[in-house]
């Protein structure tokens, strides 16, 4: 009959509790929707970093991070191969990588770029670059002088399709390597800057021009779950020699990606505590006057014997009821909003250079966890019931004379 | 043994700089299963009494005394475990809880007593039935003529079966027939079950109930008469 009376007066003024409930779903819906979109933003972040040469897993020569010179580049790649072979998961994808600074030049321009050397058949299902390519063509395995740039840096060279271009490196015997490619593929990537940086060369061209015999510079691993990075990375670790090998994972290699995504986190906290901020002023000002109203009435459950508790629970039972309402339809439409734009994200490409600084895409997804929503109902409970515990109080104060001749 | 000793209270209020006595040395003695009538003008402490009476109040001397307890010694607390299990009370403005049923009315002061769902119902019924309320158990206060919510108020008093029920001017928003009939409901439930029964009145007509008549005046018993059958 707790629940019965509860609701009964809840709906005593309708409006009021209409406004109230109103402000929770509202507050709710923003806490999980814009929480989403910055869990969107994000993870979006990780992906194009991961997918931007970085994968989830990279294996070194020893040394190679600290100071990443050709003379460091990994000879020996069999004993790392064959452990990543027996250990890796079905569904991981692994490949093997050149990957030096240099600099690409044309008769009217030259810029600072990295030069990477891949494997087109591996790197395809290990980074962005096998799904990229929107002019001309992906590398072919026996491409000697193919090369694939971005459209930035197509547009900046004021070059195109089939017109050559100069790629200089210093190569394993300390002198300058150049060779000219022919550009027979135009990439688009998430940034711009993506675009400009890389242009992509055969592995076996790349350790040709620069007198690498069969080194490379990095194997490139991808995992079919990012989840299982880090048991992974242990197991690695332990399998290879450490004497010879380093074992990162993207967490390591993206330092900055990583304190990001912390700091998101955290944010998402403060925002949650923001709203309800703003929310529980409502909250503790409608159940006040709610209780006000019926001064004579809590007199009286005084009189007929109920307890100060039996009233502080007859007050929080009101107040659950509306946050709970408040809370299930919050959730339900902000779920729906996300369902919304699962399929066609929102749409920031006007946006897309000053996102770039942010390291956001041009589109963002947003993505909703099961945590966040948790969290932020929680949030609202728990507050929602800790902020109307000073009404509930009050109520269970009234002296019962006064509160019985109250008119 | 008396269901009622108060000896010697006074109570005061302060009204601005002046301080009022409401009651002024009052002392009563209510017997069990009897049927009083606190008579007297407005102001005259009547409803301050029942209050006191109750646990609402308390004095600022003297001892109650309601079925062998004293409230003086009383915490809060158990203030209002006694009056959940011993008093009912009736008021002069009904005080139904006006969201629920008259069913749901009754059967709540037996929820806060931990009465299970089927006898609360049950009892409910009952009495609802006993002062002639049979076809109007759903109806809500609002749906309700005056003299309606009053027996309601009544039914939901004796539901508990309390030792004693303080009834405050119960037919003063009442007219003078639906008064008689709330009376002599109260009058049959004392008889019948034995409740004791002290109710506030100014009106005439409704001291010719009372079995023991005590006027109030400044604070003070000013007339006690105990009418003979």
């Amino acid at each position: 009959m707790y629940l019965l009376l509860g609701w009964r007066n809840i709906w005593r003024t309708p409006r009021r509790t209409l406004v109230i409930m109103i402000a929770i779903i509202i507050g709710i819906w923003s806490m999980i929707f814009l929480g989403a979109l910055m869990r969107g933003i994000a993870d979006q972040m990780v992906r194009n970093s991961i997918a931007t040469l970085t994968g989830h897993i990279q294996v070194y020569q020893k040394g190679f991070r600290n100071d990443p010179v050709i003379e460091n580049s990994m000879q020996q790649t069999t004993p790392v191969t064959a452990k990543l072979k027996a250990l890796l998961p079905p569904g991981a994808s692994w490949t093997e990588r050149v990957r030096v600074n240099a600099v690409a030049g044309n008769a009217r321009h030259s810029a600072g770029i990295t030069l990477v050397g891949i494997d087109p058949a591996r790197e395809a299902k290990v980074s962005f670059i096998g799904q990229a390519v929107v002019q001309g063509r992906y590398l072919r395995p026996d491409d000697k002088y193919g090369v694939v740039v971005g459209r930035a840096l197509v547009d900046k060279f004021e070059t195109k399709l089939g017109r050559k271009l100069v790629l200089m490196s210093q190569g394993t015997d300390r002198d300058i390597a150049s060779r000219a490619f022919r550009i027979v593929g135009v990439f688009r990537a998430e940034m711009e800057a993506t675009e400009k940086q890389f242009a992509f060369i055969t592995i076996t061209s790349a350790q040709r021009m620069l007198k690498m015999n069969d080194s490379i510079s990095e194997i490139s691993v991808v995992l079919p779950d990012r989840k299982d990075v880090v048991p992974m990375v242990d197991t690695l670790k332990a399998a290879i020699s450490s004497d010879e090998y380093e074992v990162y994972s993207w967490m390591d290699l993206l330092p900055l990606v990583t304190a990001i995504l912390k700091l998101y986190d955290g944010s998402i906290f403060i925002w949650y505590l923001v709203v309800f901020i703003a929310m529980g002023f409502g909250i503790v000002n409608t159940t006040l006057m709610a209780v006000f109203e019926r001064i004579r009435e809590f007199g009286l459950l005084k009189a007929l014997g109920m307890k100060p508790w039996w009233i502080i629970r007859e007050v929080l039972t009101e107040s659950c009821l509306i946050l709970l309402m408040g809370m299930a339809i919050g959730t339900g439409l902000s779920y729906l909003s996300v369902l919304a734009l699962s399929g066609s994200g929102i749409d920031l490409s006007a946006f897309a250079e000053g996102l770039e600084y942010f390291g956001m895409s041009r589109v963002i997804y947003p993505v909703i966890i099961a945590r966040d929503m948790v969290l932020a109902n929680l949030v609202v409970f728990v507050l929602g019931i800790v902020v109307s515990l000073y009404p509930a109080t009050k109520a269970a104060r009234f002296t019962v004379v006064r509160a019985l001749a109250h008119t | 043994m008396n269901m009622v000793e108060c000896i010697d209270i006074t109570k005061s209020y302060q009204q601005g700089n002046v301080q009022v006595y409401a009651l002024n040395g009052l002392s009563i003695s209510v017997a069990e299963s009897d049927f009083v009538a606190l008579a007297g003008p407005s102001g005259s402490g009547k409803t301050t009494m029942l209050n006191i009476i109750g646990g609402l109040d308390s004095p600022d001397s003297g001892r109650v005394t309601v079925n062998g307890r004293t409230l003086n010694e009383m915490s809060q607390s158990e203030l209002a475990t006694m009056r959940l299990e011993r008093i009912g009370f009736v008021f002069q403005a009904y005080n139904l809880v006006p969201v629920l049923s008259a069913l749901e009315n009754v059967e709540f002061v037996m929820l806060l007593q931990g009465v299970s769902s089927a006898e609360r119902r049950d009892r409910a019924e009952a009495i609802l039935d006993d002062v002639g309320l049979k076809d109007m158990y759903h109806r809500r206060p609002s749906e309700l003529s005056g003299g309606q919510q009053q027996r309601v108020a009544v039914a939901r008093a004796i539901v508990a079966n309390p030792s004693i029920v303080l009834a405050d001017e119960p037919t003063a928003n009442l007219d003078s027939k639906t008064g008689d009939d709330l009376l002599i409901l109260m009058k049959e439930m004392n008889e019948n079950r034995g409740v004791t029964f002290i109710f506030s009145t100014h009106d005439k007509m409704v001291m010719e109930y009372a079995r023991r008549l005590i006027e109030i005046r400044d604070g003070r018993v000013a007339f006690d008469h105990v009418r003979e059958n």
